[in-house]
């Protein structure tokens, strides 16, 4: 069991010829996930790897059926890819693009509230790792052999620490059911909280570890809705404890601009609302361990 | 990306917003000259720099004379000016704006942010201009008036009408403000601002309203799209670090500590600086090298962490997902012949073993750690050794 993604889900890829996005839609094929197709507009009706490549989004989901899609559109194109994707009706749309426009992301979270809530497209991204529900299918850029196939969810604004998660859990011997990257800009497709819901609601997921960073409202808002609706234990971690006030580290999002921004007051917020916070980096996996003990003591 | 005072009220200006008679100058006679030129019995000459809190830190100087003008020209060029904004070290002077001066009656508040939280721009107005909006916000919280933006549709008259009625402006007054507000507006939109502040927006006896300040920020992401901002970049504003690493795509930021950092994904970077804190050391900088991480790109990395001469060790930190730890194992291997200082590595993720093998077969005196714990352990200690102590430790550290 998993969040957003499972062996079924039938997956298309936008802007398919490219050279990444072959070589991941291969990694992902690889895995088991089940790509039916791609787009790439003007190369419809071409074959590529074993795969139709259609023109339009809505020809490939019309033809194919596709659910979701993992965009690999270039920034000044991604924008209109995403607004595509939400018209032809995908269920989830997944974006590994790096470097788009903040001002081209706050319109496509506006058009994607032209859609009754029921029907709205998830957005993954962008500036993110992608999607893997361990064992059953990848939609992204992952290393997939990090992941043990089990009981936790992970949901990271940075891919790496992601991976560093996923990978300390492994060591002791702890699966994932999903991980989730939400991507580090200042405007993401979906939040901790969008993804928060979705594993309260996973009966296979355990415990939750969520994964945040200097800047931005998010991580605060969603250690709220921990407290008042989560049944599940949730591990929290803040990277950033020693990036200057601010200063700029990467991330267009990771911008220190506000009170209760930075990792220490994060951190602190976390620890009120009665997540599990994980003291640094390299005791994420040892800090999951700790809240599945607790369950199993109960 | 930041610009100066005069070059965002050269843009704004073409977006209707009003503004005071300057310009630039970048020396004290081009000074006299700029004033002459301008007329009038009393100038503004101000400092160029980016970052606010000029006026208090003596950046900003009323003149009464030409020789006033020369004489304050004089002692800003080539002064570092350390405002609430610029850290200790504060910024070079190298232009200044000679703008005409004039009495106004109230002096008004306007910034236009990017709001993370409700994905929207927020225009933010007070009738407290002058002082920093942090200020008002906490004196004066009530003085603070809002209005979102739908992005579909775009700031509405109403909106600004609202705003600037709000300011208590009678309806000469207001016209001119609303010009000014939907000015910025259209600005902000079509020139991917993420900030535009107005302190103060002044409002002269005679009814019009001016932009007496301003600053502008940009989304670095979309600059591809805006030639004419990026055109206003001024290197020297810059760090050259941070520039020269702009150009190899890697993102550099310089801090203080010993403890060089070369990781790829910011997330990991910031991470593994806050592990290495936590195992007793002090990180010299935040280096985050991409996906995509090639033996150029490595090779650059390692000679701008080196840069910094209070580097005395190095830890690489590499999870690759996007990367390669083989081709990021080639690229450390090349560029660490010869190194002064101990290298600490850590690979993980695809192809770690093809990395592992190379770093461990080089021959290098490079310690290899397989965790992130390790890692941050290893090199804090060797960087404790000193120098010149650790050059041994390493050849006997080994793994």
């Amino acid at each position: 069991m998993s969040i957003l993604i499972d062996s079924a889900t039938p997956v298309i890829i936008q802007g398919f010829t490219g050279d990444k996005a072959t070589f991941h839609a291969r990694e992902m094929i690889d895995y088991g996930t089940r790509v039916v197709g791609g787009v790439t507009p003007g190369k419809g009706g071409q074959v590529h790897l074993g795969r139709p490549v259609f023109n339009t989004v809505k020809d490939a989901v019309r033809t194919t059926g596709a659910e979701a899609s993992l965009v690999f559109v270039p920034p000044p194109y991604a924008a209109d890819a995403l607004m595509e994707a939400a018209d032809a009706g995908l269920r989830l749309v997944c974006i590994i693009t790096d470097g788009i426009p903040s001002q081209d992301m706050m319109r496509v979270k506006r058009y994607l509230r032209r859609y009754p809530k029921a029907q709205r497209t998830t957005v993954v991204g962008p500036n993110c790792a992608g999607i893997i529900s361990a064992g059953e299918a990848m939609l992204g850029i992952m290393p997939s052999n990090i992941y043990l196939r089990g009981n936790v969810g992970i949901v990271s604004r940075s891919g790496t620490l992601g991976y560093e998660a996923a990978a300390q859990m492994k060591a002791l011997g702890i699966g994932v059911s999903t991980s989730v990257g939400i991507g580090g800009d200042p405007i993401n497709g979906s939040s901790f909280l969008d993804h928060l819901m979705l594993f309260e609601n996973d009966p296979h997921t355990k415990v939750v570890i969520m994964i945040g960073e200097i800047g931005g409202p998010q991580e605060s808002e969603a250690a709220q809705w921990v407290k008042k609706n989560m049944s599940k234990p949730v591990v929290g971690y803040v990277a950033g404890l020693t990036a200057p006030k601010g200063r700029r580290m990467g991330h267009a999002g990771a911008i220190i601009s506000a009170e209760g921004d930075s990792a220490a007051e994060k951190a602190t917020i976390m620890k009120s609302y009665g997540l599990l916070v994980a003291p640094n980096a390299a005791e994420l996996g040892s800090t999951v361990a700790q809240a599945l003990a607790g369950i199993h003591g109960q | 990306m930041d610009i100066h005072e005069y070059q965002a009220k050269e843009l704004l200006s073409g977006f209707g917003v009003k503004v005071p008679p300057g310009r630039v100058a970048y020396s004290a006679e081009q000074a006299v000259y700029v004033a002459t030129e301008l007329g009038g019995w009393h100038w503004a000459v101000k400092a160029q720099i980016h970052a606010g809190g000029r006026g208090k830190a003596g950046g900003v100087k009323l003149c009464r004379t030409y020789q006033e003008v020369a004489a304050a020209a004089k002692s800003m060029l080539g002064a570092r000016l350390v405002t609430a904004q610029t850290g200790e070290a504060g910024k070079t002077v190298h232009r200044l704006y000679i703008e005409k001066a004039e009495p106004y009656a109230r002096a008004l508040y306007l910034g236009f942010v990017l709001d993370r939280k409700i994905e929207r721009i927020r225009v933010i107005a007070s009738a407290q201009g002058g002082m920093e909006i942090e200020e008002i916000a906490a004196a004066l919280p009530d003085s603070i008036l809002q209005e979102q933006v739908d992005p579909a549709v775009g700031l509405q008259a109403f909106q600004a009408r609202e705003l600037a009625f709000g300011l208590g402006l009678n309806i000469k007054q207001v016209s001119q403000a609303v010009t000014a507000i939907m000015g910025c507006y259209r600005a902000f939109r079509d020139l991917d601002a993420t900030m535009v502040e107005i302190n103060p927006l002044v409002v002269t006896k005679d009814d019009r309203v001016l932009a007496l300040d301003a600053k502008m920020s940009f989304d670095d992401n979309a600059l591809f799209r805006r030639s004419n901002v990026t055109e206003m970049r001024d290197p020297a504003e810059e760090d050259p670090r941070e520039a020269e690493a702009g150009k190899f795509g890697l993102n550099y930021v310089g801090l203080s500590g010993d403890i060089g950092c070369i990781i790829n994904g910011a997330g990991l970077a910031m991470a593994t600086m806050d592990m290495i804190k936590y195992a007793g050391g002090e990180p010299a900088n935040f280096l985050d090298v991409g996906g995509g991480a090639s033996p150029e790109r490595v090779a650059a990395a390692f000679n701008l962490v080196l840069s910094d001469r209070n580097v005395k060790a190095i830890l690489v930190n590499i999870f690759a997902g996007i990367n390669r730890c083989d081709w990021v194992a080639q690229g450390v291997v090349h560029a660490a012949a010869g190194l002064r200082v101990p290298l600490v590595v850590r690979l993980a993720g695809t192809r770690v073993e093809e990395g592992r093998a190379i770093i461990r077969d080089c021959g290098l005196p490079i310690i290899s750690a397989e965790s992130l714990a390790e890692a941050a352990h290893k090199v804090v200690a060797v960087a404790a050794a000193g120098a010149g102590a650790a050059q041994v430790g390493v050849a006997g550290g080994r793994a």
